[in-house]
């Protein structure tokens, strides 16, 4: 079992080093005016991404990530770095872990005066970090396991998903120097400023196991200016990491806030995020297909299907038009059922797969697979506009158990094996 | 009543390049070329010229031009010959001034205020000619969340029915009275060629373009002229006019001298007698009403075709806009004030109404807010004037637009604003057999083809060059404009950013 | 195919109330709605050959666009009844609310008792087709406003605005229901022969209709016809 008391001792004391506590809002340099936050401006970046995923379930600690990303270097430019990490709070797998960073001692005073209202916390630390040499300035950050309060929660007449996202929305909107970095249960997101190896290290990843790691390193044109912006992004269970810039984002940013949600970082990894919580979570549609619908077929190729697919996908593109995601990016999607990753219509970036066993990898450089598994089986790149799921055994017992009569019911999505594609090849 | 105001053109013939063939003479329905009858000499009687230039454009020799007559004015900045020509005008008939076509006045044009963004390094520009550029648009409304089977890959509850458009570019309403069958005929073939759709007006379907009518989107306003079951089903959508760009809030009266058998056969009035539009819909005094109609013409229609609302921008757009949507239309279709018509009340044409710029990106905002938009069409027309304003409408919010000038002047129409008079020398605004049969419905789609065609390559380009595929990425995407020349208020109208930040 | 299907509406929502509607029309020729209570638009572009008989009071746009069928109500009918239509005959054993006969281009429309504000406004006809409005009550203001055409026997008192903007059609008044100036445009006279025998017939209709004794209600003699004095009320309005 993992010893939550550890982080007390590994890590240095707040108070004695400043490392953390009463540091007030984070500035990169003392320029004035300084430089805009992420959320005051849109700002692109470039990026690697790396994934690594047992479907058996079993737990692997953090170092083959680490190393993969690490690889990657030069994609990134030491602006912010990152990982996502699923099945590490197994003791705590029924309640909401939250991330949390802090700029200051009142915003954490502030915001968890404000979870203490609306939820009931089982436990709460600073997450264990180490000191390394290239990490300046890190926030203070925190961790909490909490349920959502029964009453407030009842009176809210919001289920327990849509209740815990609209605190999270609360928290990252209108707590000044607070910001919830993860919010799903037994996963988590570690993630700063610096080199993803740098970051990986400072929240000593080896020191947790996961079933599904995702990584991030990232190469924005500006400085972020804070934490809070580095990557992966996270919204309840769902984790994104993302190389590119979309050219959708704003219609894809009118689209979704449009069912409330705060694009408050204007970033296309948020936004994506908060795309495939809309289609899947609410909507009830699998992540397959939330993806086929981001990278929906062109008129051209629906013209050309049988009536009966035609009218699906017209029917899909039409509702779902303002969902469309342009431009170049690959994303991998890390969810409690597993990975998704998906490539641009035209597939403008770089995203290769390859399994050995139960383990499933995925990067944006072949190597960097190779690096942690030279026997790699079935290398291959991901196609532009073709979903690649990989589920845990569990979840894909479960979907062929589902009533496949049931509507908008993310079980009833085809059957996605080891390695699958959306849309399904027809059988010849 | 003696005329006391001046010619407003002074027409020009270079006696050495003339050739005195009266191609002019023949040409002109004003009779401004006309041969003198006692000396036979060539003349021009160059106050009964409108400037629509046939003539100087069908000369063999290119013997004429014309220009603005040279009469000076006092020099005042206020009463200058055109307030003045107007007040003389009603100082010798007592009448309403008429006019036609858009709003001429010199109101900001927001469109060129409003620049377009490019990709360059953080992203690719995409080359429209070598990758799939997607200009396709389908219109109707749409629930917010589908009901699908996924593993039987279909949808549990249909979608209710939807244009589909080739081309992000459709025609405006323009009524068989106000323009010619020919007129009407060359957009039904041009839509049908480039998969748009034209739209028949409120002077119902002439029977000649019902093999045009899956291209038809026919309209039901105040008067109801040819509106019975057979036409509302006839076309792919019906439009319930409520108002237009150039008069808002007026009703219509096609005076009978244009009411010929024709007209008559296709409005299902008698010949001769006045075609008057009601200023509102009797049976709509308030949105509740509008819900009726609505689904009146639903039930009439079998819920088989989009019924799309078309309103002139006005004030209060973005409220009347979001109830149009909740009374049930699948297309809201928003008509800015420098709109086109056949005829207008002047007063009414240049001062009322609002830019559609800004009743669009008001309307498209507000249908957002209520968490709306998402489910229902935009459609903007109200002087679309080239490829880069159709993207700039599609980024403020726009599905699509609609032209109706653009089209007109890609037949022939010069904007000389005289369609009332029913003596158009194009043979588009006008009822006269022998200017009619001057418009050939081929040869002028064919010119509209072109337009519409050449416009969405440079739309695609224009797609490409922000690195955009579909055009379903750029609707109400405002990060792809930025604001110049603006002040604060009309930026935060816009939704747009000002260049540079 | 059966002779007549009973269909009840209660408060169904006019959707299913004219789904249902439809499909029994699809059996029968004659359907009789009982329990009628705001559904909207029965009888929508009804063809030649159908009948309604509908008891209860039916909702707003009854029988709009409709294309040769019959409609009986016995009750009253709610507003803009025979909106738009094309052909058929609506009879109302009661009122009917405002804008009746809107835009009506062909049919019938015969009312026992009294119309609501502005019926038969905007009523044109064309070709053959020439619609009919008798009100066996008093009407509302702006009877036949922008008329166009076709015909309105009135029996009872007109509201004020009578006639404003017409241009087309006839409408027989009683002599001593006249407006005191007959407004520009407008032209009030004594019935013409052909006058005598329209309205003759019409009345006779009303009678057939609603049981009751010929000229119970009105004599022929006691009318004059107003009629527009222009087709084109408004030529000399624009100047350019």
């Amino acid at each position: 079992m993992y010893d939550f008391d550890r982080p007390r001792t590994a890590r240095p004391d707040a108070a004695g080093t400043g490392v953390v506590a009463g540091s007030a809002r984070l500035a990169p340099c003392d320029r004035h005016p300084r430089a805009p936050r992420e959320g005051d401006v849109r700002i692109p970046a470039g990026c690697a991404i790396a994934a690594i995923m047992d479907r058996s379930g079993a737990r692997h600690d953090g170092s083959d990530i680490l190393r993969s990303i690490a690889l990657m270097h030069d994609r990134s430019n030491g602006l912010g770095g990152g990982f996502a990490a699923y099945g590490i709070y197994p003791e705590y797998e029924e309640l909401y872990a939250f991330h949390i960073m802090y700029e200051s001692d009142e915003a954490r005073r502030e915001t968890e005066a404000y979870l203490d209202t609306y939820f009931m916390s089982e436990k709460q630390e600073r997450i264990p970090t180490e000191p390394v040499a290239s990490i300046k300035n890190p926030p203070d950050i925190w961790r909490y396991f909490a349920a959502p309060h029964p009453m407030r929660l009842a009176a809210s007449g919001l289920d327990e998903a849509e209740y815990t996202m609209a605190h999270v929305f609360h928290i990252n909107g209108k707590i000044d120097g607070a910001f919830v970095a993860s919010s799903g249960k037994n996963m988590g997101a570690f993630k700063g400023v610096g080199y993803p190896e740098d970051i990986g290290a400072f929240y000593r990843i080896c020191d947790y196991d996961a079933w599904a790691w995702t990584a991030h390193g990232r190469f924005p044109t500006n400085t972020p200016g804070w934490w809070g912006g580095a990557h992966p992004f996270t919204l309840l269970n769902w984790s994104v990491v993302h190389n590119g810039e979309i050219s959708s984002y704003d219609a894809n940013r009118r689209y979704v806030e449009q069912f409330g949600y705060d694009c408050e970082l204007q970033t296309d990894t948020e936004v994506i995020t908060y795309l495939f919580d809309l289609l899947s979570r609410r909507h009830g549609l699998s992540p397959e297909l939330a993806a086929h619908i981001m990278t929906a077929p062109a008129w051209d190729e629906i013209d050309a299907m049988d009536a009966a697919d035609a009218a699906f996908e017209t029917a899909l593109r039409t509702t779902y038009a303002s969902a469309l995601v342009n431009g170049p990016f690959s994303v991998i999607l890390g969810s409690s059922e597993g990975l998704l990753a998906i490539n641009d219509r035209l597939k403008l970036r770089a995203l290769m797969a390859a399994e050995k066993g139960s383990m499933v990898y995925m990067a944006s450089e072949q190597a960097a697979i190779e690096l942690v598994c030279p026997d790699a089986e079935n290398m291959r790149a991901i196609g532009g506009g073709e979903p690649f799921v990989v589920q845990l055994d569990s979840v894909v017992a479960a979907k062929a158990a589902a009533d496949a009569d049931a509507e908008n019911d993310p079980h009833n999505a085809p059957l996605a094996h080891e390695v699958g594609v959306l849309p399904r090849r027809k059988e010849a | 009543m003696r005329d006391f105001r001046n010619p407003r053109y002074k027409v020009l013939r270079d006696r050495e390049e003339c050739i005195e063939c009266d191609l002019c003479v023949r040409q002109c329905a004003n009779e401004v070329h006309y041969r003198d009858k006692k000396t036979g000499a060539l003349r021009a009687d160059s106050m009964k010229c409108v400037n629509c230039q046939r003539c100087t454009l069908l000369c063999p020799t290119r013997a004429l031009a014309i220009t603005r007559w040279p009469q000076v004015d006092a020099g005042s900045a206020v009463w200058t010959e055109g307030a003045m020509d107007d007040i003389t005008a009603q100082a010798q008939t007592g009448g309403v001034l008429l006019a036609s076509m858009g709003n001429p006045k010199s109101y900001h044009i927001y469109w060129e205020h409003l620049l377009l963004n490019a990709s360059q390094v953080t992203n690719p520009s995409i080359d429209p000619l070598r990758e799939p550029m997607e200009t396709r648009v389908v219109l109707g409304s749409r629930p917010s969340k589908l009901r699908v089977n996924e593993r039987t890959r279909t949808v549990v509850s249909p979608l209710p029915p939807q244009l589909s458009c080739d081309v992000p570019v459709m025609f405006s309403a323009m009524s068989f009275g106000s323009v010619s069958l020919n007129t009407q005929k060359a957009l039904a073939l041009a839509a049908r060629e480039l998969g748009t759709y034209f739209n028949c007006g409120e002077g119902g379907l002439h029977r000649d373009l019902e093999p045009y009518a899956d291209r038809a989107i026919v309209q039901v306003a105040s008067g109801r002229f040819g509106v019975d079951p057979h036409y509302l089903n006839a076309g792919a959508a019906i439009e319930i006019k409520i108002g237009q760009g150039a008069k808002p809030g007026i009703g219509g009266h096609l005076p009978g001298e244009k009411i010929n058998e024709e007209v008559s056969r296709t409005r299902m009035i008698p010949e001769g007698t006045d075609a008057i539009s009601p200023a509102p819909h009797h049976d709509i005094y308030s949105i509740e009403d509008l819900r009726q109609l609505i689904f009146s013409l639903k039930e009439a229609t079998g819920y088989a075709k989009p019924v799309a609302v078309k309103v002139a921008a006005v004030h209060n757009v973005a409220a009347i806009a979001s109830g149009m949507a909740r009374a049930g239309a699948d297309i809201i279709v928003l008509d800015g004030f420098r709109g086109g018509t056949g005829a207008a009340p002047k007063r009414i044409r240049d001062n009322v109404g609002i830019p559609i710029e800004l009743a669009l990106a008001a309307v498209d905002e507000r249908l957002r807010q209520e968490g709306i938009r998402s489910t229902v069409s935009l459609v903007a027309s109200g002087t679309l004037r080239n490829a880069a304003d159709v993207v700039r409408a599609v980024a403020l919010g726009a599905d699509a637009v609609s032209i109706g000038s653009a089209a007109l002047i890609a037949m022939g129409c010069h904007q000389c604003g005289d369609c009332a008079s029913g003596r158009c020398n194009w043979g588009i605004a006008t009822q006269r057999a022998d200017l009619v049969s001057r418009l050939a419905p081929e040869a002028a789609a064919e010119r509209v083809v072109n337009l519409v065609s050449g416009w969405n390559r440079e739309i695609q380009e224009m797609m490409g060059g922000m690195g955009i595929n579909a055009i379903d990425s750029l609707r109400g995407n405002r990060l792809m404009l930025r604001g110049v020349g603006l002040n604060e208020k009309e930026l935060e109208i816009l939704g747009v950013k000002y260049a540079g930040e | 195919m059966a002779e007549t299907i009973i269909v009840e509406l209660g408060t169904k929502h006019f959707q299913e109330a004219n789904a249902a509607v439809r499909a029994a029309l699809a059996e029968a020729d004659t359907v009789c709605i009982v329990e009628a209570y705001a559904q909207r638009y029965l009888g929508c572009t009804l063809p030649a050959g159908k009948r309604l008989e509908i008891h209860g009071t039916p909702g707003n746009d009854l029988a709009c666009y409709m294309d040769g069928g019959e409609v009986e109500v016995f009750g009253s009918a709610q507003d803009q009844t025979a909106n738009t239509m094309n052909a058929g005959t609506v009879v109302v054993h009661g009122r009917v609310g405002d804008a009746a006969g809107y835009a009506m281009r062909g049919g019938e429309l015969i009312v026992r008792d009294g119309c609501g504000w502005r019926g038969g406004i905007n009523m044109k006809q064309y070709g053959g087709k020439c619609p009919v409005i008798v009100i066996g009550g008093d009407a509302g203001n702006f009877l036949g406003e922008y008329m166009a055409g076709g015909i309105i026997v009135l029996m009872g008192r007109a509201g004020d605005h009578l006639a404003s903007g017409m241009h087309g059609g006839v409408i027989y008044l009683r002599r001593n229901n006249t407006p005191a100036v007959v407004p520009d445009g407008l032209d009030l006279r004594e019935l013409t022969d052909e006058d005598t025998a329209t309205l003759g017939a019409l009345l006779a209709r009303y009678d057939a209709c609603f049981g009751t004794e010929p000229h119970e209600h009105a004599s022929v003699s006691e009318f004059v016809a107003l009629r527009p004095a222009s087709s084109r009320p408004y030529a000399a309005m624009y100047a350019s």
